[in-house]
């Protein structure tokens, strides 16, 4: 069913990778892809990689759950690692007809998927730890101080809060329209591609008029609640930083460090 | 000729922490003819098992037959099965989306295989089934109609499949009470002349008493109770209470008429009942 896509779904928790403040998750894992990008040596990688277990290990989440979100992604990483792994320049370790793999061309293959595979598990640990409306009201406070330049933060926050509170529901009501119409005799599997992208008229047209409705009911209700945009408004939970956010920022820039060390230092 | 049920299960999200099991092994049959109101509390599962009827739901164990035919199975014998069942969703209206109120009642007849021809007769006479007049709304936009009218089309579209099995999931929801009284008068009509079987889920137990033979009482995905109206109502009230279901306001209006002396038989259910009891012990006639 529609309802089963993980991607981006939030896994309710108590621990404390769960609890930490949004802001310190968002930054981290934002400074964690930089550092996974700038890792250029074996042991850097190594470094990150674990890093990445140690906090899966923290958050509570089932490993395979985590792996599972690079599902949608497979085939990109599978194409990045076979284009580095074919067309290497160096010393040639394998050959097969026309194709030969190279040392330095399967190093690269393994950083490079490497890299996607771990930018898309700290992301998704980040969204699987933080519910949806926690995790805007992070956004909105770090892009607070860009409001000077012009950035509508809270009417940014605002309409990710609106989008993300409804795309479960309009996956419900898809399901559910998509079972009415099986009930009516609809079929969505077969006859050729125009024929198929007519049957999905007897969904689309209920989706986007339910779609519409909720829209202007929303905007209605907000507006007879008085809501005038994010000036002077207040919230009922204040972010606040804990000790535990000071830690889980000190691990982080302690990766980055190392990581820029082996880069850079290292050569000086 | 009947729809069966066999230790049926169903679990919503599994293997998720959302993870909810609305149907712990259900058993039963409805046989053709019958005419089941289906109660319990909000999330009980009726919805759930009604979509298991028609194979909208797969059950997780067990088995759902129409006319002894599984109709989880493949195969054209198991999807004209369940072209038998006619499901009613709770807020039909929202399933709309042709351009004229005809090409929508039109939709299921000719997904069915009806031949024109048919499909207009069938669409005539389920409009006249809900009390539309075909002149007047076969061509107009089905969009520009009031919500109740709105849900007589769609009814309307489910009951020109000319269903073996009508389910109605709470067909009176938010609709006026005339409209309502037509339209189960005339759910009444068809369920008699075509011997079809009704099955009606509904939180009004007024509604229950006055149409259904058989009760079927749902409590956290299991069957609570299952018997004759009549006798659920009269003898299974403490069970009806600790499901968090009520009585007909007839029942407790004979209650009370019985604490004021009269003698009324335990099991009226109906007002029509009712009244005829007060005549007989007044003796008025
Ligand atoms: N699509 C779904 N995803 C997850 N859980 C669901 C879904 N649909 C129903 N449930 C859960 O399954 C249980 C049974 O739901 P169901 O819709 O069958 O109840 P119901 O008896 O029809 O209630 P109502 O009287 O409110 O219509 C509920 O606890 C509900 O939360
Ligand atoms: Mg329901």
């Amino acid at each position: 069913m529609l309802t089963d896509i993980t991607l981006g779904q939030y896994y309710p928790g108590k621990s404390v990778i769960h609890r930490l403040d949004p802001r310190t998750k968002i930054l981290g894992a934002l400074v964690y892809i930089v550092a996974v990008f700038l890792a250029a040596e074996p042991v850097s990688y190594i470094a990150a990689t674990s890093f990445l277990f140690l906090v899966i290990a923290f958050s509570g989440l089932p490993f395979l759950l985590v792996f599972k979100s690079i599902k949608p992604l497979w085939v990109i990483i599978l194409l990045t690692m076979s284009i580095h792994l074919f067309t290497g320049q160096g010393e040639v370790i394998w050959t097969w007809q026309f194709l030969s793999v190279t040392r330095e061309g399967l190093a690269l293959g393994i950083k490079m998927s490497l890299r996607l595979v771990l930018l898309l598990m700290i992301s998704s640990v980040l969204t699987f730890t933080t519910s949806p409306i926690v995790l805007t009201d992070g956004i909105e406070a770090l892009l607070k101080p860009f409001k000077r330049f012009g950035v509508p933060a809270h009417e940014l926050a605002m309409m990710m809060t609106i989008a993300l509170r409804f795309i479960p529901t309009l996956l419900e009501e898809t399901d559910r329209i998509m079972k009415a119409q099986t009930a009516r005799g609809a079929d969505f599997a077969s006859g050729n591609l125009l024929k198929r992208a007519q049957n999905l008229l007897p969904i689309l047209v209920p989706l986007f008029i339910s779609a519409f409705r909720r829209a202007d009911e929303l905007a209605t209700a907000m507006e007879a609640r008085c809501y005038r945009g994010g000036e002077g408004r207040t919230r009922m939970h204040e972010l606040s930083y804990r000790w535990q956010d000071g830690a889980a920022g000190a691990a982080v820039a302690s990766l980055m460090a190392v990581i820029a060390f082996l880069k850079w230092g290292a050569a000086v | 000729m009947s729809i069966k049920i066999d230790n049926v299960s169903y679990t919503y999200m599994k293997k998720t922490p959302y993870e909810r099991t609305a149907l712990n092994e259900v058993s039963l049959t409805i046989e053709k003819g019958e005419y089941v109101a289906v109660i319990g509390h909000t999330g009980s599962g009726k919805s759930t098992l009604m979509q298991h009827f028609n194979g909208l739901l797969n059950p997780d164990s067990g088995s759902v037959r129409v006319d002894g035919i599984d109709i989880n199975a493949k195969g054209e014998q198991a999807k004209s099965a369940r072209g038998r069942v006619g499901m009613v969703f709770q807020y039909p209206e929202h399933q709309i989306f042709a351009e004229t109120v005809y090409e929508d009642i039109a939709f299921g007849p000719r997904n069915k295989g009806f031949s024109e021809e048919e499909a207009e007769k069938q669409v005539r006479a389920a409009m006249k089934f809900v009390g539309l007049d075909y002149e007047s709304y076969a061509k107009r936009s089905p969009f520009q109609l009031s919500g109740g009218q709105m849900r007589r089309v769609a009814i309307a579209g489910v009951v020109a499949m000319a269903p073996d099995y009508l389910i109605l999931d709470e067909p009176s929801a938010g609709l006026d009470p005339s409209s309502r009284d037509s339209i189960f008068q005339e759910i009444s009509r068809v369920y008699k002349k075509r011997e079809i079987a009704v099955i009606l889920v509904t939180h009004s137990m007024e509604e229950a008493a006055q149409y259904a033979d058989r009760l079927l009482v749902l409590a956290k995905g299991k069957i609570a109770v299952d018997g004759k109206t009549h006798e659920v109502f009269k003898s299974q009230r403490d069970m009806l209470k600790s499901v968090g279901v009520d009585v007909p306001q007839t029942v407790k209006l004979a209650d009370v008429l019985r604490e004021q002396g009269l003698a009324i038989e335990a099991d009226v259910i109906k007002p029509s009942e009712l009244v005829r009891q007060i005549i007989k012990a007044k003796g008025w006639r």
